[in-house]
Parts: structure tokens; C-alpha cells; sequence
């Protein structure tokens, strides 16, 4: 993976996910290990963001490396009228990797082609977040021991939600059954069925989210937007009956754990975050390791 | 319409190219992405000239220019069943057909208005996913650009 981008969960393979998820546990053992001691990273936030820029930033403190970068564009050049093309170019010079987030799609895929050192994408526009997809395949390993064979259950919104468009790629990789909660307006989009279909693998569509408590391994809730509905009296239907609480719990599996890309707003209460199925404190937390081992990976320490 | 008639409709060439079964009114998107706008050549046009194959078709003769394979295919978005037919010496030298390519740069604009190819200069690019129904994947924002929103530069 040296000197590689990564701009989409589909440019790293099965293998190179499990490496990485193998370097993270090592690192979450062990999280200070000054690899990067000589190698300056560029933290390029075009928009604003709160868990993925600072688990960077941690990531790459932890390894002893030094962080430039920026958290708004509008204290730069790109205020000035800049392209993204120019910025790029020139923080290659500066920098040894390149992390940034952009509002627009494919941004992240252009910045790879210009620059002259690795780009990773920590999110562009509704396309890719891929880093938030392998911390999710590492809490799901973390909490079962595995990634094969499980039941996976998405809630909520799986039409806009990008975690949830990667993640379902990336766990097409390891024979897992689908089970995907949403209102009619928000179901997972033709794309990501057509690459469940053609990894040989299935679906079931559910409307209560009641229905997949007894049989998920993971539930992998999301937030609904608002600004995702035409129709505001739709949203205020659905806004209410996606929301897990603690008296929901029972009967669930005994390893079942709730993960959720944060923030949240409504739609798991707070009384669930005393279970033991809540993890999606943990799962931020295991953000650091896996970019550790990215950062590690990518610049070739590791 | 008799052959003499057929005859007057468009001149015949000695050297050049004819681009025949051009589905009628794709002839001027046929002359924008081959750039014969720019062409100091003689090129002669028609449109909705009659077709024994199609009811309707438009037709292009340009003299003094050839055209390679992946010109040849960069047409395929709006002229699929178009014959490219290579004349020398007032004689037919060879036939070409379109064939829908595997890539596409630079021809069609990307639907997602949110996509980084239409806010910044940078080339398009498409992989085509379904060739019968014309679905390309943008190499950028990786949304599917379909038949019904395609729109050329």
C-alpha cells in the first residue's frame, strides 16, 4: 500500500482491508509509536468536520509526525478564486501525505491524479468515506471476532448515507446477509443491490425496525435528514419510527452491537448508550487506529 | 427517388470520407465532436435525407480526411448505427462501423451538477457500463450518467 491512495473502499482490495485492520490492532494496543517522525501530513478541510479531522490529526500526532493544514477553506487561497488543481499541486510540494475532505463529488479522485504525493479522501461531497468505512469493519471485527458470515442490518436513511453505500460494498467481500431498514423514500439505492446481486449474496427490505432485533449480529443506524425529503409532512411521518431504545433491547443476540457513523440526533436514545450493545463511542475512538495504520501503511512504515 | 435523383442530393467525392446512416438530426453533434467545423476541407452535409433502412437519416462527405478507430467511436453516443466509408480515386476503399467504446474523455458532461468535473476545469470521464443502454459511470463522482441526461459539450 505504499505511496497508494486511497480515494474509494473498492481501490483497496480483501487482503488490504485485513491488513489494515491488523495494523490497527496493534496499534490500538500500542497507540504511540513515532513512525512518522521526519514526514509532515497535510490536513486539507475544505468543510467542516469534527470526528474525522481530529482522529486524523490525533493519528498522525501519535506517530510523531507534524500536521499542516487547514479546518475552513475560508481562511485561504481558495477564497481567492484558487482551483483545487493549484492547491493541490502546491501542498504536494510541502507535504508527504495528503488528507482532505471537499464538498464536491470526485474531488478527492482529481486531487489523487495531480498530486505528487498519496491523497487519502476523507470525504467528498455524498460519494466516498472510505476511512469511515474500514473503522466500521474494524468495530464490527472487534465486537465478533469476525467479518464473515453475519447479519448486518442498515437503518434509516441508506439512500444518501454514503458509510452505508461503502460498507455494503466492502462487507459484500465476507458472505454477509443484508437486512435493510428504511422508509420507502430512503431505500438503498439500485447500485449497491445490483453489487450485493452480483457478489452472489441477498437482501431483505424491512419497513419496522422491530422486525431485525432478533436477528442482527450489527445494527448500523444512521441519521435521517431532514433536507432529504420533498414532502416535509414525509419527514414528519418517518422522523419518529426509527428510533432504538433501551426497551427494544430485549431479545436481542447476545453479541449484538450498535454502531453509528455519528452524529447523532434522535434516533438511538440516550438510555441505550448504558447497554452493552452500544459501541459507537468505541467506534470513534477506533477511528485513530485505523488512520493510524493507513497513515503507517501508506507511508510505508508498516 | 430514382438513382439520378438520389445522385443530386449530395455530390460525390473522390478523396475523403462519406459518414453515412447518421440517425437524422445527430448531424450537427456529428460535426461538433469530429471538429469538421474546424475542417479547411470541402464538407458537405445533409439531414433528413431519406433512408431505405431507417425512413430518415443524415449523411456527411467530407474530402481529404481519414479517421482513425477511436475517432471513429467517439461518435457513438449520437450515431451508433453510422458506416464510415473511406473513398479513393472516386472508389469505396473500406467500411468502418461505430463501436461503443469503453472509455469516454472529454465528449459528454457528467448529470451531477455537484460532481468536481463541472465546478473545476477538468476533463470528463466516463467508463461505459452498459453499452445497449448507454449507461456511463463517472470516473469522479462515480454516479451513473444515463441515455436521457446525456449532454455534450
Amino acid at each position: 500500500m505504499k505511496d497508494k491512495s486511497l480515494v474509494s473502499i473498492t481501490d483497496f482490495n480483501k487482503d488490504q482491508y485485513l491488513r489494515i485492520l491488523e495494523i490497527a490492532a496493534d496499534f490500538e494496543k500500542n497507540p504511540n509509536q513515532k513512525l512518522l517522525n521526519n514526514h509532515v501530513v497535510a490536513s486539507l478541510f475544505f468543510e467542516p468536520s469534527t470526528r474525522t479531522r481530529l482522529s486524523f490529526e490525533t493519528a498522525a500526532n501519535r506517530l510523531g509526525a507534524r500536521v499542516i493544514g487547514f479546518s475552513d477553506s475560508g481562511s485561504t487561497s481558495v477564497k481567492k478564486g484558487e482551483s483545487l488543481k493549484d492547491t493541490i499541486i502546491m501542498v504536494s510540494g510541502y507535504a508527504d501525505i495528503i488528507v482532505m475532505r471537499h464538498p464536491r463529488e470526485g474531488a478527492a479522485r482529481w486531487a489523487s491524479e495531480v498530486s505528487s504525493v498519496p491523497v487519502i479522501n476523507a470525504g467528498d461531497g455524498a460519494n466516498q468515506h472510505p476511512t469511515q468505512c474500514l473503522l466500521d469493519m474494524y468495530s464490527i471485527m472487534q465486537t465478533q471476532g469476525t467479518l464473515d458470515n453475519l447479519n448486518i442490518a442498515f437503518v434509516g436513511d441508506l439512500k444518501y448515507g454514503r458509510t452505508v453505500h461503502s460498507l455494503v460494498q466492502a462487507m459484500c467481500n465476507f458472505n454477509a446477509n443484508f437486512h435493510l431498514v428504511s422508509p420507502e423514500e430512503l431505500k438503498l439505492p439500485s447500485s449497491s443491490k445490483m453489487h450485493i446481486k452480483n457478489s452472489n449474496l441477498s437482501y431483505t427490505q424491512y419497513t419496522e425496525l422491530g422486525d431485525i432485533i432478533p436477528v442482527a449480529d450489527i445494527i448500523y443506524m444512521t441519521r435521517i435528514q431532514k433536507e432529504r425529503f420533498s414532502d416535509p409532512l414525509e419527514y414528519e411521518k418517518v422522523k419518529n419510527s426509527y428510533v432504538l431504545t433501551k426497551s427494544m433491547l430485549e431479545g436481542c443476540k447476545p453479541n449484538m452491537k450498535i454502531l453509528h457513523p455519528l452524529p447523532r440526533i434522535n434516533e438511538i436514545s440516550e438510555d441505550v448508550d448504558e447497554t452493552p450493545q452500544a459501541f459507537y463511542f468505541k467506534q470513534a475512538e477506533n477511528g485513530v487506529y485505523v488512520r493510524q495504520a493507513l497513515l503507517a501503511a501508506i507511508a510505508g512504515v508498516k | 427517388m430514382n438513382k439520378e435523383q438520389r445522385h443530386l442530393n449530395v455530390t460525390a467525392i473522390e478523396n475523403g470520407t462519406v459518414i453515412d446512416h447518421i440517425p437524422a438530426n445527430n448531424v450537427f453533434k456529428v460535426l461538433h465532436i469530429l471538429n469538421l467545423e474546424n475542417n479547411k476541407n470541402q464538407v458537405l452535409f445533409g439531414d433528413n435525407l431519406d433512408s431505405r433502412k431507417y425512413g430518415k437519416k443524415g449523411l456527411i462527405k467530407v474530402s481529404n480526411t481519414f479517421f482513425e478507430g477511436n475517432e471513429i467511436n467517439k461518435i457513438a453516443l449520437v450515431a451508433p448505427t453510422a458506416t464510415f466509408i473511406e473513398i479513393k480515386n472516386f472508389n469505396v476503399v473500406t467500411k468502418k462501423q461505430v463501436e461503443v467504446p469503453d472509455q469516454i474523455k472529454s465528449i459528454v458532461k457528467c448529470f451531477n451538477p455537484n460532481c468536481i468535473s463541472n465546478v473545476e476545469n477538468v476533463p470528463s470521464r466516463f467508463t461505459v457500463v452498459d453499452k445497449e443502454n448507454m449507461k456511463l459511470l463517472c470516473h469522479y463522482c462515480e454516479k451513473i450518467t444515463a441515455r436521457n441526461n446525456i449532454v455534450f459539450f
